[in-house]
């Protein structure tokens, strides 16, 4: 029986409505009045959003390790973002020891590499101790115990990474010819930002292959859909997680290592903001769906970086930038209201709240 | 002896393990920097403890495996974990005389060194290290083979004098006000931890009283006795917490009261989350966000500085900044009430940010005072009494928390209580069942911002001031640490959790530098031992427990469901 | 049996009791201090405290201020008036509540002689009213709100003394050697959110626009923020001369990497001031660092540079910025003004009256520190005036200074 728009839109359904469109109102009210001044050129806003892609790059990558995670266990690993601060971290004095040697600039492709395995294997490895000391027990738990592990989990390994190396910054050295940069039509682009940018789409690819193309990726996939009827088929769910932790673990090493790319310096709390960012991205392109990650953190990178000068500029409100986060955030909510289960997110019909 | 591979190799794990540990503790900088903290007599400090402990420890773990009785393979096995333990500490001495491990590790320093060696020179340091870890998995060993009833005694006993000997300062402040009375206590404490006959006698105090009520003979008669005389014990129990608790501020002091009003606005908090998360089943990160705007309305509404309106006193600016933070809940509430689970966890974690990055902006700084905060914020009085101190504001923030345990409470047996389990355990077919899921899910909202911004208000007059730094999301994830770790859905549980989570840091703060350490290290061993909580629902627990044993023991928690005509 | 051991209870708390008693002497100094004073036994150490802020995003800057201070503390072995130093403290969390929090332990020690601290203005503001009311003295080695010495402002109370520099100095200092020295006269700020920073840009524009300058952007940061493409990018429209952005590590050091490459923005002038005075610019900003320069005390020379080397012997790394050295001046100013002020008895019991301490700081002249020639005025400000300005060169640390002309070190021939 065809139900009439009354019946099938309510009241509250109009208020949200309502709430998205001033929401995106203001974004396109605000977009044209800075445009109108013409403050900044086209170079400018282009520059800015190569800015913004590498930015997501990175974002992604460790999107996608969250969301693998997500998938297989329905759990969010407060502690990703340690998993990401620690592989950098140990691999910043790799890095240090090879560029005092002069390797590093000598032969930056072998040097970059090894700094990226280090950074991989000392990621993959701390998910895997957080996998099988922290999450593993509590398997069968409701979902918000080892929410609370994970956060445990996650002052623990931030204060621990300051007990041992200290409270300050290391730098990483600068490889010199990624700050070489070419001109393509008046915009300047770093090697770098190439570098981060095609790094992060490779290892999306990789991964989405992975996951996708590969016998292990469908066990996965398996596994996640339903666990009971994935061992009745005779997969070892066990190994199967760790194996996804591993995975994300290691692709959020890699992100680590292109991260420093951009901004060279590691301290023990730098994963604190990328791990929320990569979080939000991740929910963003709808959870537990890997590219819908990607997609997400690079919606998020623009954001962040061409954002605030775009939206906020011709409302003139002072210091845009300071309001970055809030834009992706109110963004987000624009684009859950329309799309609840994400971007690229199917309905989920049995989740509880 | 017959013994297999598989206990090798646990001996192996065991043993690496503990070494590892003990490295670890050392290279942090905690064995240094209780290197001093003598416990008893000026002898033992911390430090050491910490050192050896480990291997203790996974000594005892090594000897839960053994099947047999035999004194001498469980003297083998724990004498053999210890010493791989201390092997693993004697290889990183030996290897860091070559290597500078202190460029990159900058603990591995010669105190660190110095230690583990006992004050010895390099090679009879390191033998001592080997043997001292031998001699603690024999101890460990040793101590297994005791009776239970002794083992308890000893291991309560030896526990309370570390505990009165690192908590020392702590103690003699407290014991400070008593007057007179402090004169029985003072001589049990030197100048660091206690002394030798303190010790003794607390030790042998309290292993006698635990190895007496350990007497299971005993035990047997206690809870024959019938439902009336339990009913009295109960409402004489409680009536004598509730005259403590009031009197707690004299008893304790300052800086504990300054504690319990921390504590006492977690709780509050607490009880608005507790009706969100626990009650309802929404998955709020964001709760900080109301938090922020209770403390911020407060404090525009009563600071006598320049950049705030109407200057009124704290009652008249305290229902406006209620029902500011309600309506706030109620408008945040309605973008997400199509969302579910992490979807809306992400949201409500996004509005806690988006809340805190406006009172810190620029943009608002003419009326939230941006980075310079707001200052001067007016203090609650009746009449011409201030409540100006923390001891004064704990009964302010006393009186908070019962109004809202008891709506809290209320609400929980009540139809609307009832309607948000049912939204928690099936939207769907609550809807089916005819639950105006709209109504119910922002009336949830909506009390725990009112909780939250009565907590936020709270704060803010506590402190006097309020800037933008304390309205982190960490905040959001202590309240949500806290009623998880208490008992989700249990209201008992709230007030629990947030004694152990907040009290716990705070209590800590002389450990300074490792307090969040030991504080994620508590929240991993607490969320693995009890995962249901520490004072969970009835059915929580049957939930989680469903495996283990037959059916539960009798809800004796809480007393208000099982007196008789509820 | 519980009959028996109560009675051993009883008889061990009573023995107690009288040990106890028999212990207190009889006073030979009566106390005319108006505060009070502190006795210190013969065996007893002298307590003194910090509240700094050490965990958190803001660790390192009470870590530093901390070692700084045990270095001092080694330096007088480990010893004040033949009595050991006993040093403890509380975090202060770099905000208002964690400084009530860490206050409110402190004073409720009555053995504390002074509290170094607090880190962040904002936790002193509310840890002052009760360290003061305790009748300590508070010596802070990073607090630079100016309303903290400001005798008309409520924040003011007494005891309360700073080696850092006033903001109302700094800022001044900074506006002053940009327009008279490096005649720029258009200028774009940036600050973190922190009370510090934004405190610190507000001075600096009021005396910038004084002098006759022009402020093109005024915008921020958050701290924990790595692109700053966008601020970058916003400033640049603007067409400054000079960005001035008294922030912290590692966001300056972002800031300073990320303008080379920001087009408008590659000549122009870069400055910061004491919060990216430290070795971690050097290593994080790399090679961008060139002609970077900061604002910061006049800390350079033979003194200093043992200094150095004795905090990277004890603690493995490099001082993180440069507030250890005004902790190092704060403790030697309160050893010496102990000393002055102390009642020593023969028996080897001291006394310290609180408010003739806290005279004996105020009255301090001259004192050469690490800082320079440091001497206190009666409302708190213990400061050397003289700001120093620096320019980094890349590789190169620490930084040289360059301003103020007469104070650099002459040229050896």
């Amino acid at each position: 029986m065809l139900r009439t728009w009354r019946q099938r839109y309510t009241l509250t359904d109009l208020f949200i409505w309502v709430i998205g469109l001033v929401i995106a109102g203001a974004v396109v009210w605000g977009t044209i009045s800075t445009l109108r001044l013409h403050l900044y050129t086209s170079i400018d806003w282009i520059d800015l959003t190569i800015r913004g892609l590498a930015l997501g790059g990175v974002y992604a990558l460790i999107a996608m390790g969250y969301t693998m995670v997500y998938g297989i266990l329905k759990m969010i690993n407060f502690a990703h973002s340690e998993v990401f601060m620690s592989g950098p971290f140990v691999a910043c004095f790799v890095a240090l020891g090879l560029a005092s040697t002069g390797f590093l600039n000598k032969q930056p492709v072998i040097g970059l590499a090894f700094i990226l395995i280090i950074a991989m294997a000392v990621s993959g490895g701390v998910a895997l101790l957080l996998e099988r000391i922290c999450y593993r027990p509590l398997r069968n738990a409701p979902r918000l115990v080892p929410l609370i592990t994970a956060i445990g989990a996650s002052f623990f390994l931030q204060y621990t990474f300051r007990g041992l190396f200290g409270s300050g910054s290391y730098g990483y050295p600068a490889i010199n010819i990624l700050q070489k940069s070419f001109t393509i039509r008046g915009v300047q682009v770093f090697n770098t930002q190439v570098v981060v940018i095609a790094g992060s789409v490779l290892m999306m690819f990789i991964l989405f292959g992975i996951v996708q193309w590969t016998k292990i990726g469908k066990a996965m996939r398996a596994v996640s859909e339903d666990k009971e009827a994935a061992e009745l088929m005779g997969i070892d769910v066990d190994k199967m997680i760790v194996f996804t932790f591993g995975l994300g673990g290691a692709s959020a090493g890699a992100a680590g290592v292109l991260y420093t790319l951009l901004f060279p310096v590691v301290n023990f709390y730098m994963g604190f903001t990328p791990g929320i960012k990569a979080f939000t991205a991740a929910v963003l392109g709808g959870i537990g769906n890997v590219p819908g990650a990607f997609l997400g953190a690079i919606i998020l990178g623009l954001l962040e970086s061409v954002g605030p000068n775009l939206f906020l500029t011709g409302l003139g409100i002072p210091s845009p930038s300071q309001l970055k986060d809030a834009i992706a955030f109110i963004v987000l909510v624009l684009i859950l209201i329309f799309r609840p289960s994400g971007i690229l997110g199917e309905r989920i019909s049995k989740d509880k709240a | 002896m017959k013994i297999e591979s598989s206990l090798w190799k646990k001996v192996l794990q065991n043993g690496l393990l503990g070494g590892l540990i003990s490295l670890l503790l050392g290279l942090v900088g905690m064995v240094v920097a209780f290197g001093t903290t003598y416990l008893v007599g000026g002898m033992v400090s911390m430090g050491q403890i910490l050192l050896l402990a480990p291997f203790l420890l996974e000594a005892f773990s090594s000897i839960k495996h053994i099947p047999s009785k035999n004194p001498r393979a469980i003297l083998a096995v724990g004498g053999l974990t210890g010493l791989l333990g201390g092997a693993v500490l004697a290889v990183y001495l030996v290897v860091g005389q070559l290597v500078p491990f202190r460029s990159i590790l900058i603990n591995s320093s010669p105190d660190l060194y110095t230690l583990w060696t006992f004050g010895l020179p390099f090679l009879p340091g390191v033998l001592a290290l080997l043997a001292l870890a031998l001699v603690a998995g024999l101890i460990a060993a040793g101590f297994s083979m005791l009776p239970a009833r002794i083992r308890g005694a000893l291991s309560w006993g030896l526990l309370i004098v570390l505990i009165l000997g690192l908590f020392r300062d702590l103690i003699l402040t407290v014991i400070g006000l008593w007057g007179f009375v402090q004169f029985a206590f003072l001589w049990m404490f030197a100048d660091v931890g206690m002394t030798i006959p303190g010790a003794l006698v607390v030790f042998l105090v309290v292993g006698g009283l635990v190895y007496w009520r350990s007497d299971t003979v005993r035990k047997a008669s206690v809870s024959k006795r019938n439902p009336r005389q339990q009913r009295i014990i109960r409402w004489v129990t409680l009536g004598v917490l509730a005259v403590i608790v009031l009197l707690l501020p004299k008893i304790l002091g300052m800086y504990f009261s300054e504690i319990l009003d921390d504590v006492g606005i977690y709780i509050l908090m607490g009880l608005g989350l507790n009706i969100v998360v626990g009650f309802a089943g929404l998955l709020d990160l964001g709760y900080v966000a109301f938090y922020a705007i209770g403390a911020y309305a407060l404090g525009v509404l009563t600071t006598s500085e320049a950049v705030g309106l109407l200057h009124l006193t704290f009652w008249a600016a305290l229902p406006v900044a209620l029902v500011v933070a309600v309506f706030a809940g109620v408008v945040l509430g309605l973008p997400i009430l199509r969302l579910r689970g992490d979807y809306l966890a992400i949201v409500t974690l996004g509005f806690g940010e988006i809340i805190r990055i406006l009172v810190l902006s620029d943009w608002f700084k003419p009326l939230l005072g941006g980075s310079e905060g707001i200052q001067r914020i007016g203090q609650p009085t009746i009449g011409t009494y201030v409540f100006a101190n923390q001891q004064q504001l704990f009964y302010v923030i006393i009186a908070g928390i019962i109004v809202a345990g008891f709506i809290a409470t209320r609400l929980k047996d009540s139809h609307l209580g009832r309607s948000w389990m049912a939204l928690r355990e099936d939207e769907d077919v609550a809807e089916a069942m005819g639950i105006n899921k709209v109504a119910t899910k922002l009336l949830a909202f909506g009390t725990g911002a009112l909780f939250s911004g009565l907590g936020g208000a709270l704060f803010a007059t506590k402190v006097g001031s309020v800037y933008p730094q304390s309205f982190s999301f960490i905040v959001s994830i202590n309240i949500l640490s806290l009623i998880i770790i208490g008992g989700l859905g249990s209201i008992p549980g709230v007030f629990v959790g947030g004694l152990v989570l907040v009290g716990l840091p705070l209590l800590l703060a002389q450990f300074a530098d490792f307090v969040y350490l030991i504080y994620g290290a508590s929240l991993i061993f607490m969320m693995l031992s009890r995962p249901e909580g520490l004072l969970p629902e009835a059915r929580r627990r049957l939930e989680l427990r469903e495996g283990e044993s037959g059916p539960s023991p009798q809800e004796n928690q809480k007393p208000a469901v099982t007196d008789a005509g509820r | 049996m519980i009959k028996r051991l109560s009675i051993v209870i009883s008889i061990v708390a009573i023995l107690g009791m009288v040990l106890a008693a028999c212990g207190t002497a009889a006073p030979a100094y009566t106390c005319t201090d108006s505060i009070g004073c502190v006795k210190i036994a013969p065996t007893d150490p002298i307590h003194i405290a910090y509240l700094l802020a050490i965990s958190g995003a803001n660790a390192a800057l009470g870590t530093d201020s901390r070692n700084g201070a045990e270095i001092a503390i080694d330096d007088a072995g480990g010893k004040l008036l033949n009595h050991t130093i006993k040093f403890d403290g509380q975090d202060d969390g770099c905000s208002a509540d964690g400084g009530q929090s860490g206050g409110t332990k402190l004073a409720s020690d009555p053995t504390i002689i002074f509290v170094l601290g607090t880190s962040c203005s904002s936790a002193a503001r509310s840890a002052e009213p009760l360290l003061s009311k305790a009748g300590f003295v508070t010596i802070s080695s990073s607090n630079t709100a100016p309303d903290l010495t400001d005798p008309t402002n409520a924040n003011h109370y007494p005891g309360f003394f700073r080696t850092a520099h006033n903001d109302k100095v700094q800022g001044a200092a900074v506006a002053d050697y940009v327009y008279n020295t490096l005649k720029l006269t258009k200028a774009a700020t940036i600050h973190d959110g922190s009370l510090y920073a934004s405190s610190l840009v507000g001075v600096f524009q009021q005396d910038f626009k004084q002098y006759g300058g022009t402020i093109t952007t005024a915008t921020s940061v958050n701290v924990g923020q790595t692109d700053m493409s966008s601020v970058l990018a916003a400033v640049a429209t603007g067409s400054p001369q000079v960005i001035y952005f008294p922030i912290f590590l590692p966001e300056g050091a972002f800031l300073i990497d990320q303008a080379k490459t920001t087009t408008g923005l590659e000549n122009v002038q870069l400055m910061g001031s004491d919060g990216l005075y430290s070795p971690d610019v050097m290593k994080t900003a790399g090679a961008a660092v060139e002609g970077f320069e900061v604002s910061s005390p006049l800390v350079q020379g033979p003194a200093y540079d043992a200094f150095v080397v004795k905090y990277k012997a004890k603690f493995g790394e490099l001082p993180i910025n440069i507030f250890h050295a005004h902790a190092y001046d704060a403790m030697n100013i309160m050893f010496a003004a102990i000393t002055k002020v102390a009642v020593q008895q023969p028996d080897g019991t001291i006394y310290i009256p609180r408010q003739a301490l806290r005279d004996a700081v105020a009255a301090t002249k001259d004192f050469v520190g690490l800082t320079g020639v440091l001497t206190c005025n009666p409302d708190g400000d213990c400061a050397n005036p003289i700001i120093g300005v620096y320019k980094y060169h890349a590789g190169q640390y620490p930084p040289e200074l360059i301003w103020p002309t007469k104070y650099l070190p002459t040229p050896t021939p």
